[in-house]
Parts: structure tokens; sequence; C-alpha cells
């Protein structure tokens, strides 16, 4: 782990509290794509982000808005480099996060359900292993809780998110999907 | 934000090669928009097409200026598979070359997330991205071709219409150090058993050889190709710099 300074620490926390603009419930430290703020002095930091996907286009309205509320927080300096390794999972987001997308309405990604993309085998085994998991783990509506829900696309709104439908109180919703 | 452009000629025409092929798929979905069979499906090719611009951003600003290189080059300097070229047809045809690109791509990108080259740290990204895709694209396939007798020929049609041109993907590439024979098996392998599953026979059709399609890699390209780039690039070009 690298040695992170009082100040560093600090920015972090300014930059991180930087709400996410297309899910602005959550923080940008919630979201965990804030990987790391390194301090130049006092007056030049570089801040590292990564993507959620590849072409999210929020990256760009997210580095803008930090570099806004660093330069507001007195840094003079302020480079947004965007960082693709590690790549970035849906187990970064924190449990704070989940808890928030829930509120929402969103239903937010099962942990640890992050498939493996190296040595994963192709073929019917995916879509199966998903099905078998699903019982053990389903995917509850965000509104009445229900664990009867129904996969209408597997792309919705934004590509980090399915669309979903509740079979107990009929009400469609967002899963932000495993990724 | 900040980039890194390389120097090494080989990487150079990997990554173009690569990116040429995202960029252009990327387009063809797009031209789905307001055209797709179903709200949802609309929504989805546009997000399989808004990832495949995000791979495209970054392996091309590994090579120089993404805007300069996506909207200035002409038809003969991009390197993509014919494969990702083709126009999108009716919807199964869109959905055959899905299958079969998608399984190329998770394939090539698994293996090159596993290496150390340069592109593993996109590739390690882009394959959770691409199992989404290859998912999609294997329950349509499955749906269609299982589907109604009418689903069914179009699906059967789609699959044999591009077969030809799925042998050039693993065709050598400058820089890109993966074992070919290897994918290429792996390919066969999945491809051929989502088809059985989805009541479809394997095209039988040569892969490779004189009535095989793919010099796309050498920057010969199909006839509509041409019209898809000029489209493309005529906002850019008729107003240098315009920006939202």
């Amino acid at each position: 782990m690298v040695t992170t300074t009082a100040l560093e620490a600090e920015l972090l926390e300014v930059a991180g509290a930087v709400p996410d603009p297309e899910l602005p419930v959550l923080t940008l430290l919630e979201l965990g794509v804030l990987r790391a703020v390194h301090a130049h002095g006092p007056d030049s930091v570089e801040v590292e982000l990564t993507p959620t996907y590849t072409g999210c286009p929020a990256v760009e309205a997210m580095a803008l808005d930090i570099e806004r509320v660093l330069h507001e927080h007195g840094v003079r300096d302020v480079t947004v480099r965007k960082v693709l390794a590690p790549a970035w999972s849906t187990d970064d987001i924190t449990d704070e996060g989940r808890r928030k997308l829930r509120e929402f309405g969103i239903a937010p990604p099962r942990a640890g359900r992050v498939a493996e993309p190296v040595g994963l085998r192709l073929g019917p085994t995916r879509t199966l292993a998903q099905e078998a998991g699903e019982a053990a783990d389903p995917v509850r509506c965000p509104h009445c809780g229900s664990a009867e829900t129904e996969l209408l696309s597997r792309f919705s709104s934004t590509a980090c998110k399915a669309l979903r439908r509740c079979l107990s109180c009929r009400e469609p919703f967002d899963h932000f999907k495993e990724l | 934000m900040s980039t890194d452009v390389t120097t090494d000629a080989t990487v150079t025409s990997a990554a173009l090669a690569l990116g040429d092929d995202a960029l252009v798929l990327s387009h063809r979905l797009g031209e789905w928009a307001g055209h797709a069979p179903v709200l949802e499906e609309e929504v989805a090719l546009a997000n399989i097409a808004l990832d495949l611009l995000g791979q495209a951003r970054v392996l091309l600003s590994l090579v120089g200026d993404e805007d300069e290189l996506a909207y200035l080059r002409e038809e003969r300097a991009f390197t993509n598979l014919q494969l990702v070229e083709q126009p999108n047809g009716d919807f199964a045809h869109t959905i055959a070359r899905q299958l079969y690109f998608s399984t190329y791509q998770y394939l090539l990108y698994t293996e090159l997330a596993a290496g150390d080259g340069l592109f593993a740290p996109l590739a390690a990204k882009a394959v959770k991205e691409v199992a989404y895709h290859r998912d999609h694209a294997e329950q349509w396939t499955l749906r269609l071709g299982d589907g109604t007798d009418v689903s069914h020929q179009r699906m059967q049609r789609a699959c044999a219409a591009l077969w030809r041109f799925t042998g050039e993907m693993f065709q050598p590439v400058a820089g890109l150090d993966v074992d070919l024979p290897a994918l290429e098996s792996a390919w066969a392998a999945s491809v051929t058993d989502v088809l059985r599953r989805a009541t479809l026979a394997v095209p039988e059709g040569p892969r490779s050889g004189a009535w095989a399609a793919g010099a796309g890699r050498q920057g010969l390209h199909t006839e509509s190709f041409g019209r898809m780039l000029a489209e493309m690039q005529h906002l850019h070009r008729s107003h240098p710099g315009a920006s939202w």
C-alpha cells in the first residue's frame, strides 16, 4: 500500500464527495471509481479515476466536477488521469452505496458475483451457471423486497443496468448488473 | 485527460486493427437507433455500441489523435475485419454478426487480459462488457433459431451469409501475440454449440481460401463500407473541430 499523506486523504475525501452525474444519490467514493489522489505539493494534485464501463460518457463530467471542487478547495493545478487497471468491478461499490441504490429504486449488484473473465469457459455453462446462481442469490425487487423478479432486458437506460420486473408488485425496476 | 501514445510500429498496427473493429461495429450498431424491432433492443444495441466506442477510443488513442484517426482516414487506411463493416441487414443478420464477432472478441480479450502486454488493462476491462454482448447474441440466436419457421429461416440465412467473413478473424496481425489456432478452435466450438442449441445448421461454406472473404486487415473493404464511412465522417469533415 502506498502511503497517503494527510493532505492526500483530505483531498480524496473532497473529490470523493462529488456526486455521480448519472446516479446523483451516490458519491464517487461510494461508487468506487476514485482510485487515488497524489499531491505534488499543496498546489498541484493528480487524481486517478477509473471508468465503470470503457465507454462510460459520465467520466468526462466526473473529471470536470473533480477539477471544480478541488479548485474551490484551493488547489490550483488539478490533473485527472483515467486509469483502466485494475478494472473496476461492481464489488467496488461500498455497502453504503448499495443501500442508497436500493433506496433510490435500483436493485444493487450482488456482491461476489462477478464472473472471472480469465479462463471462463464458453458455451452453455455461462447461462446455465447464471440460472443456477439466480435461485441461490436472487435479484430482489427494490420496492417490495420480493425475490420473484424476471429479466426484461440485459441492457437498460445505461450500460451498467439491466431492466427487470417484479412478479409480486408488478413494478419494473433497474438492476445494477454485476460487472 | 492525459493519454499515452505508443511509438512501437507493430503495437500500433495491432491497436489500429482492434480499434477499427470496435469503431466500425459501433457505428453499424448505432445505425439501428430508431429502427430496432422493439424498444428494449434499441437500448441494448445502443449500449453495446457505446461499449465498443469506448474500447475504440482507448485503442485509437494508443496510436494517435482519436478524432483524426476516426474521421480523417480514407477507406484504405482502415484495417477492420470485413465482418464488422457488413450492413446490418435484417435483425437476424445483425445478431449473427454479433454472435460471430463477440465470441471472437471475448476469447481474444480473455487471452490478452491474461498477458502483460500493452493491451492487458483494456482487455481485462472490456472482456467483462463483451461477456454481456456475447450473452445477448447467444440469447437472440437461440430465440430466433428455435422460434417460428420464419425466424428460423432468416437466422439460418444470416448465419450462412456471414460465414465466409469469419476466417479473417484468425489471420495473424502484427503486434498481436495470441495463439490463433487455439483461438479459432475455441471459437468454432463455442459458435457450433450455440447454433446446435438454436436448432440451426452450422454453415458449410469455406472460411478461408479463394471463396472466403477477408482482406480488411490489409485495407481492402467491401462496397458498403465506403458509404458507411462517408456518413460517419461527413460532419467532422464539413465542420473541422466542431464540438458539442
